[in-house]
């Protein structure tokens, strides 16, 4: 196990790393100086050359490349350009507010998927199995941004069920929640559809297993057998497609973000690119990566831990 | 052959569906020009924000301009954009996968470590942060749907690329000296096409979410060029006094990515079952 966990996470480093090349290399790429694009048109040709050495530009590429790396490994992503501030400060800042929409996203898809792919296997091939798979298919092919517009001009606008923007008064937990409820549907009701499909499919394969022959032979009711052992069993491939999901609903915050005027790192980067703010930019998506990279592999380790065959079949 | 295969499809609830709306979609965009009188960018500063009638069957927007003309002509920005981008990466995914899975071990390690590298960044970071570099433009978007499509098309050649590396009758052509590019050309393609038309088809979707997403953003294709997406931007920010922007916008997108996707999971379930888990 520790060799499996050890592995995975190898694989994870030289994941980021790799993308922290890439990185790199896009801000290398940049048409133009960043110092002049920081500066705008307005610079002196000294303010330039001080902004040049701060940023290290006057060196050469490999230098600047083994800088950028020793700096971000030891948590340094560089000064923010207009108000001086360190970037990963300023990135953490937003970090919360966009994890409790992925958080919430994930409540909402485990919460309604669950049930939806137990029901559909437990009435496999019937009428309802039908409908459910089709809704599910539904809500993983409609475009998070289209959701969250809509349930915004349904539920804000129209009925004024729900708050339309902002995040709720700090401090007050009912507000907040009240103003999580609909960008997290958006970010979330995809993976409603992919996990009652994953649902639906393992607990069909559970279902054979031969154990439940067993409990079935012992007089169990359905209902028990199903919930009790089955789902124990069928809910285990759910955890590592959270681990890509987190990632996916990651991408579709930015949208519900920049919808219901919500704080948040989608929409820090989104502010950033309007005014070219580079550094914010890369240190605000190298963040997001290597979170994204560490809860798959957190996900896959889990898997390992809780699925012996996984170990095996990785090795 | 074509019709029996439309008769198969039809026969399957969700193939009905998809492939009726996909019908629409493409005729529609196809035939823009005659299903509508008005011009796609004409402004009219007198009928601005204007509601549904028998003139504007979805209204107008701040500029006056005839929304279902903007959404017949966005239709077809929409396809082409998803066609395009879609044969772009399917050839540099069927490129580098044939490399990864004929070539030498050490090269198949390096590029799998870089589909691993590309995909570990979340879309809408890697759109935005493409934008940031190249500015927002048509290339953007066929560029981010390249990165978000060519590691899996490459992967899925890459693994049948290895399991027909070894059959018998690529073993036979390379003893008698036929050459890796005749080799891949001739024994190994046509092998591997099938599956992949079918993913196509449920990928189109996504290519249409993500220039629908990135023109929403105002980092798609430019104004006044018609987009849903910059139609749903339009809407956005008008959406308390003028819901019928937004619903003009949004409705094809999900009509279209609805379409598709019943098409794509019909297909796949009648020609290639394999396939299942991959979703």
């Amino acid at each position: 196990m520790i060799r499996y966990a050890f592995k995975r996470l190898w694989l994870g480093a030289i994941i980021i790393s790799v993308a922290m090349m890439m990185m790199f290399a896009m801000v290398y790429l940049i048409p133009g100086d960043p110092a002049s694009v920081a500066l705008g048109p307005r610079a002196t040709p000294e303010m330039m050359e001080a902004l040049r050495v701060r940023m290290g530009l006057d060196q050469p590429v490999w230098r600047q490349f083994l800088h950028f790396y020793g700096s971000v490994l030891r948590g340094d992503l560089g000064t923010e350009v207009l108000s001086n501030r360190p970037v990963l400060d300023v990135v953490m800042e937003q970090l919360p507010f966009t994890l409790a929409l992925v958080v919430g996203g994930i409540t909402w898809s485990v919460a309604l998927g669950i049930p939806l792919g137990c029901i559909a296997a437990v009435r496999r091939g019937g009428f309802v199995d039908q409908v459910i798979g089709v809704l599910s298919v539904a809500m993983i092919a409609v475009p998070s941004f289209v959701v969250a517009i809509y349930s915004l001009l349904v539920f804000a606008v129209a009925l004024q069920w729900l708050p339309a923007i902002g995040a709720g008064e700090p401090g007050d937990l009912a507000s907040r929640l009240q103003h999580l409820i609909l960008p997290s549907l958006a970010v979330g009701l995809g993976w409603i559809g992919y996990i009652s499909r994953m649902v639906r499919a393992s607990m069909l394969e559970t279902l054979e297993a031969s154990h439940i022959r067993t409990a079935r032979a012992f007089g169990l009711t359905e209902h028990r057998i199903v919930y009790t052992y089955a789902l124990r069993i069928a809910v285990l491939p759910t955890i590592t497609l959270l681990g890509v999901g987190i990632g996916h609903m990651l991408s579709s915050s930015v949208f519900a973000e920049i919808v219901f005027a919500r704080p948040g790192i989608g929409k820090l980067v989104y502010e950033a690119i309007s005014v070219r703010n580079y550094p914010i930019v890369s240190g605000a998506v190298l963040v997001t990566t290597v979170f994204f990279v560490l809860v798959n592999v957190a996900a896959d380790i889990l898997v390992g831990l809780l699925d012996p065959r996984v170990r095996s079949s990785f090795n | 052959m074509m019709w029996r295969t439309v008769r198969r499809i039809m026969r399957e609830p969700l193939g009905a569906i998809g492939l009726t709306l996909v019908t629409v979609v493409v005729l529609s965009a196809v035939f823009a020009s005659a299903l509508t009188s008005y011009a796609p960018s004409k402004i009219s500063p007198a009928e601005r924000f204007a509601p549904p009638s028998l003139l504007h069957l979805l209204g107008t927007d701040h500029l006056g301009r005839d929304l279902l003309t903007r959404v017949l002509y966005g239709g077809r920005v929409a396809l082409l954009i998803a066609l395009g981008a879609t044969a772009v990466s399917l050839v540099v995914g069927v490129v580098l996968g044939l490399i990864a899975g004929y070539g030498p071990r050490w090269l198949d390690n390096v590029l799998l470590l870089i589909f691993d590298a590309v995909k570990s960044f979340p879309t809408v970071m890697l759109a935005l942060t493409l934008v940031t570099l190249f500015g927002p433009s048509l290339y953007a978007v066929v560029l981010v749907v390249m990165l978000v499509n060519v590691p899996g098309y490459a992967r899925i050649i890459r693994t049948q690329t290895l399991v027909l590396k070894s059959a018998e009758h690529v073993m036979a052509a390379r003893s008698m000296g036929a050459s890796a590019g005749r080799i891949l050309r001739v024994h190994i393609l046509p092998n591997i096409i099938g599956p992949i038309l079918i993913l196509i088809s449920m990928d189109i979707p996504v290519v249409v979410a993500i220039e629908a997403g990135m023109s929403f953003l105002g980092l798609g294709v430019r104004p006044p060029t018609p987009s849903w997406g910059a139609i749903l931007n339009d809407g956005f920010a008008n959406i308390r006094d003028s819901y019928w922007i937004v619903i003009a916008g949004g409705l094809p997108i999900v009509l279209t990515t609805l379409g598709f996707t019943f098409f794509g999971e019909t297909l796949r379930d009648l020609f290639d079952p394999r396939l299942k888990g991959r979703s």
